[in-house]
């Protein structure tokens, strides 16, 4: 009879003890990484993003602890509905914990609301649009990498006091477009200068000359690109057939991947001016890290800082989960976690999350080189000055962010 | 005014591509019955050729713009031979399917090994810089693809309409046994004409490269308004798709300088205009 007690006791307590195991230490995570995979902003995030998550599992080394991490990858094919659709699903059926990446603007705003819905963590890297910090900002959302302001703080302005006082704009009929042309506007002329004119065009754009002869036509000092990826190349190669930079027009290529600046070529590009967080070329440990990357894509491509962003805020991710001592699947309780925390990874550097969700750490002003001074495939920018990152991004007291006002 | 002569032009140039490439189509349909979904990949194709091309075997331009076309047509009449021949006398739809599913491996290949942000082609020396015309610049690369694809165009619609070589092809469409009961080889005829219609994607795609990026979504971009062209103008009318294909590029540009917005979506309220007025298209006849 005693054993028989003494046995049911030992095993009320394993019981007991087991459970309260999985409660404190669940050790499982789902990493979901949603991009456009195919279309004009595939190469600047997509594929490339799975793998900078994947490998920013590898070298968290929480894999050796007993952790068990996986890596999805969707496609939202530039579409917000698509997005919307993936993301819901993450959630509700694959058991999703963060999604990160999510380049276009217009999807990456319709995905914050599905988030902060299902109460999962939102890293975004892709997106470019600044309401995902001010008035669309979520407590379940961070912006890594960029956004529109800093665009339009750091090349916009640069561009501004050197002279350019007169701009025309190209630009992308969705979200993102608007956003980065209303940022601009509001530096251009918060230091004296005027928008003369501007044409929205429609999103993946192959012919851009009758955009480019209106705006040559408007004789703007500027020409400023608020659009991306493909269409920013399509943009440039073009200007420079019809003339443009020749005629005493200046282009602002307000956003310009590394992707982009290869596929334009250097003999167009040269001399452009632009704004970026990360360059594979800055220091040993960024050169290191593009090494193995690009040894494991396909077209043997460094990281742009989109994928070096994804790699970082993941990093980020999974420092604070181990903080936490297990995953909570709780996306409030995580995002706290990394707010709290510093930010510091060998692509970025020292930096922090502001209560706004937005990741402070430098920008940098670059050069494209003349072909006579790249060495290598690869080797295309050089730099010009460096903006830390509270002087880059939305100051606190001008973010419009609900969260703010608590 | 100036700035609308100016966007005439500009329609006009884009007009050359969609009127090289509609008129391929037009060729395959009309004398195969085959909708070729495949044609904006076979483009890319060709465009990616010219790259090779330059950056392989250091063989420039002028050259590639004869040796691209015959390398992809032969791949296109490799392609008639193994698959598309076995569809003959099957319902449009599984031509249509066949293609498509093409379409989407040979751009899925290409995107696996080079991405989606493109490959740049440097226009060839002798047609590089523009000249002012006054009322814009126009870069002489791009005055060269409008009379270039005009004489290709024309030569094309001759070969078919008035030699005796078309008449046998449009026999041969008609009534294929009666045509190989006079010793025409009707199936080698056929194979040649696929590989004349991918031959025109190919040069599109070769004149295409120095202007857009070479890219291998650059065909699925363009595809879908190019089937437009040749809806509006009539399927299998070789001058209908020629002269939609023009007068579509200009009113697109026009489009673009009116109301930007609307410029990707113009050509499809176009038609699908004509085809309520006039569902055979602009230049089809009923039969």
């Amino acid at each position: 009879m005693k054993n028989r007690i003494a046995a049911l006791l030992l095993g009320t307590a394993l019981t007991l003890a087991a459970g309260s195991l999985a409660f404190a230490q669940d050790k499982t995570v789902k990493i979901g990484s949603l991009s456009d995979q195919s279309g004009l902003y595939a190469d600047l995030g997509g594929p490339g993003s799975t793998l900078a998550a994947q490998m920013a599992v590898e070298d968290s080394g929480l894999v050796a602890k007993g952790w068990k991490i996986d890596v999805i990858s969707g496609d939202h094919q530039n579409k917000p509905d698509v997005g919307v659709a993936i993301a819901k699903q993450w959630f509700d059926v694959d058991k999703v914990d963060i999604i990160v990446d999510v380049p276009n603007s217009g999807v990456a705003l319709a995905v914050n609301n599905v988030v902060k819905e299902k109460n999962g963590v939102y890293v975004n890297s892709g997106a470019a649009t600044s309401d995902l910090t001010n008035a669309q900002c979520s407590p379940n959302t961070i912006h890594w990498t960029y956004d529109t302001y800093m665009l339009a703080h750091t090349t916009g302005q640069a561009l501004v006091k050197a002279g350019g006082d007169t701009w025309f704009f190209l630009t992308a009929d969705y979200a993102f477009g608007a956003a980065l042309e209303r940022d601009t506007t509001a530096v251009i002329l918060a230091n004296g200068g005027k928008v003369v004119g501007g044409v929205k065009h429609p999103l993946n754009t192959s012919d851009f000359s009758s955009f480019l002869l209106q705006a040559q036509s408007s004789k703007a000092k500027i020409i400023g690109l608020a659009n991306a990826g493909g269409d920013t190349t399509n943009s440039i190669k073009q200007a420079a057939e019809f003339g443009i930079v020749k005629g005493g027009q200046k282009l602002a290529a307000l956003l310009l991947f590394l992707t982009d600046v290869k596929a334009i070529g250097l003999e167009t590009a040269q001399g452009l001016n632009f704004t970026e967080t990360f360059y594979w070329d800055m220091n040993d440990d960024t050169r290191d890290f593009s090494k193995k990357f690009a040894a494991r894509m396909k077209n043997g491509a460094p990281p742009t800082m989109v994928q070096a962003g994804v790699y970082s805020g993941v990093r980020h991710y999974l420092k604070a989960l181990e903080a936490l001592g297990g995953n909570p699947h709780d996306g409030l309780k995580v995002v706290d976690k990394m707010k709290s925390m510093p930010t510091d990874d060998p692509l970025f550097g020292k930096g922090e999350i502001q209560p706004n969700g937005r990741v402070l750490h430098s920008a940098y002003l670059f050069e494209v080189k003349k072909p006579s001074e790249s060495k290598a495939p690869w080797d295309l920018y050089k730099l010009v000055g460096t903006v830390p990152g509270n002087q880059a991004f939305t100051p606190l007291d001008k973010s419009t962010c609900a969260l703010l006002k608590k | 005014m100036q700035a609308l002569y100016a966007q005439l032009l500009v329609g006009l140039i884009n007009g050359s591509f969609y009127a090289l490439l509609s008129l391929g189509l037009a060729v395959i349909f009309g004398m195969l019955n085959i909708i070729n979904f495949a044609h904006g990949a076979l483009y890319m194709m060709g465009a990616f050729c010219a790259y090779f091309l330059l950056n392989l075997l250091n063989i420039g331009y002028w050259p590639a713009l004869i040796l691209a076309p015959i390398i992809v047509g032969i791949f296109g009449m490799i392609l008639e031979r193994t698959m598309l021949q076995w569809l003959s006398g099957l319902d449009h739809l599984y031509g249509l399917l066949l293609t498509f599913g093409m379409a989407l491996i040979i751009q899925g290949i290409f995107q696996n090994y080079f991405g989606s942000s493109g490959l740049p082609y440097a226009i060839p020396d002798e047609l590089k810089g523009g000249m002012n015309l006054g009322f814009m610049f126009l870069p002489i690369y791009r005055g060269w693809v409008v009379v270039f694809s005009l004489i290709v165009c024309l030569a094309t619609w001759y070969l078919i309409e008035r030699t005796r070589l078309g008449a046998n092809l449009r026999a041969a469409t008609e009534n294929p046994t009666l045509v190989r009961a006079f010793g025409i080889n009707v199936p080698r005829m056929i194979t040649l004409t696929y590989g004349l219609g991918v031959g025109l994607a190919a040069l599109a795609g070769v004149l295409s490269a120095p202007i857009n990026q070479v890219r291998p979504l650059m065909g699925a971009d363009l595809i879908i308004v190019v089937f437009a062209v040749v809806v509006i103008g009539g399927m299998g009318s070789i001058m209908g798709s020629i002269i939609t294909g023009f007068a579509l590029g200009v009113i697109e540009g026009l489009t673009k300088y009116f109301y930007p917005e609307a410029s990707n979506t113009v050509v499809f309220v176009l038609m699908v205009l004509v085809l309520l007025v006039k569902p055979t298209g602009l230049t089809g006849r009923a039969n």
